[in-house]
């Protein structure tokens, strides 16, 4: 993984997250404040411009400024939760120009990591931490990645959210009313890493 | 003495109650930072701003929303000020109430976020 195949990847998500924002939205709107989709898209917008404008020499620098676009245009729990996990994603990408498999999985350990103490999130607990749990999981499985099974655990990870009960942030309050909606920031978080498996599935052959 | 800042999604409700506890204690200074880009929610950079004021103080934070917690976690991280800032989990309006009276008794910040955090037990209605 170079800059540019970050660049790609991070470009990929912003895509997806325009797409989505209604439908994000409306998961939202179920179980928490109903802001996911619009803060999401406003932030990628964002970090998509500052992406085309600047220049950059490593994969740790593009994710770094895509950490700043998310702490100060996301809001909400996601900008602080997206914030932080670009952000240790991108120092444990150092300053090396190219990331290989196993600079890949420190990565999202890292961003895994950052989720978890930022959210003080335990697995079970219908967060986006869930998801990167299953992924960080998932892609250490193997010697070389293989992004199809990523793919496949991060799926069900996002899926097994709608049958949890919530224990943390605004969906928690609705207790057990909370089970039967799929948590929005798993959702999404599906999304940045299915825009992963694409660039780096493509540069792997 | 122990600064406090309240940190609320809304800008309305942290001045409002920035206003009735400063009439119970006005010799504790209380700020608010609230409200992200002129609506609701809560921004790091408008909470950093309000910590880097009080750079070399003591400081309780009261919140209203878990969001509101965390921003404020970012923020006492991005100014290098984890070791001054304290974030208490207690209730928005009692909780903030008695780590304002504790601040005035000139109580650390560990008592002040004790004081906080006990506060939301308490029954404000009198036994019958």
């Amino acid at each position: 993984m170079n800059q540019q195949d970050a660049v790609n990847w991070i470009l990929s998500f912003q895509k997806k997250i325009e797409s989505s924002k209604e439908y994000l939205t409306d998961l939202d709107q179920a179980v928490g404040d109903g802001d996911h989709g619009i803060n999401m898209n406003r932030g990628l917008q964002h970090a998509a411009g500052v992406l085309h404008e600047k220049t950059f020499e490593t994969p740790g620098d593009v994710l770094k400024a895509v950490s700043t676009a998310f702490i100060s245009k996301v809001g909400g729990a996601s900008g602080p939760l997206y914030g932080s996990a670009m952000l240790k994603a991108s120092g444990s990408c150092g300053g090396k120009e190219t990331l290989e498999d196993e600079d890949v999985k420190a990565m999202l350990r890292a961003a895994a990591d950052a989720v978890q103490a930022r959210g003080r999130a335990e697995r079970g607990e219908k967060t986006m931490y869930d998801v990167w749990e299953a992924v960080v999981r998932a892609a250490e499985e193997k010697e070389d990645i293989d992004w199809q099974h990523v793919r496949m655990k991060t799926a069900e990870a996002a899926d097994a959210t709608k049958e949890m009960q919530a224990k943390k942030g605004r969906a928690a309050y609705l207790g057990a009313r909370s089970i039967g909606h799929l948590d929005p920031g798993s959702v999404s978080t599906r999304m940045l890493i299915e825009s992963l498996a694409e660039v780096l599935e493509s540069g792997d052959s | 003495m122990t600064k406090i800042l309240l940190v609320s999604h809304s800008e309305k409700l942290a001045e409002g109650l920035k206003e009735l506890l400063q009439q119970m204690q006005p010799d504790v200074d209380i700020e608010a930072a609230a409200g992200d880009s002129g609506g609701i929610g809560t921004d790091p950079d408008t909470i950093s701003t309000k910590l880097q004021a009080w750079k070399e103080e003591e400081i309780v934070v009261l919140f209203d929303l878990g969001s509101a917690w965390m921003n404020t976690d970012l923020a006492a991280e991005m100014s290098g000020m984890e070791e001054q800032v304290t974030i208490a989990d207690a209730a928005f309006v009692e909780g903030a109430l008695a780590a304002v009276m504790e601040a005035g008794f000139g109580s650390s910040a560990a008592r002040v976020k004790a004081a906080a955090e006990a506060a939301g037990s308490q029954k404000k209605r009198p036994e019958a």
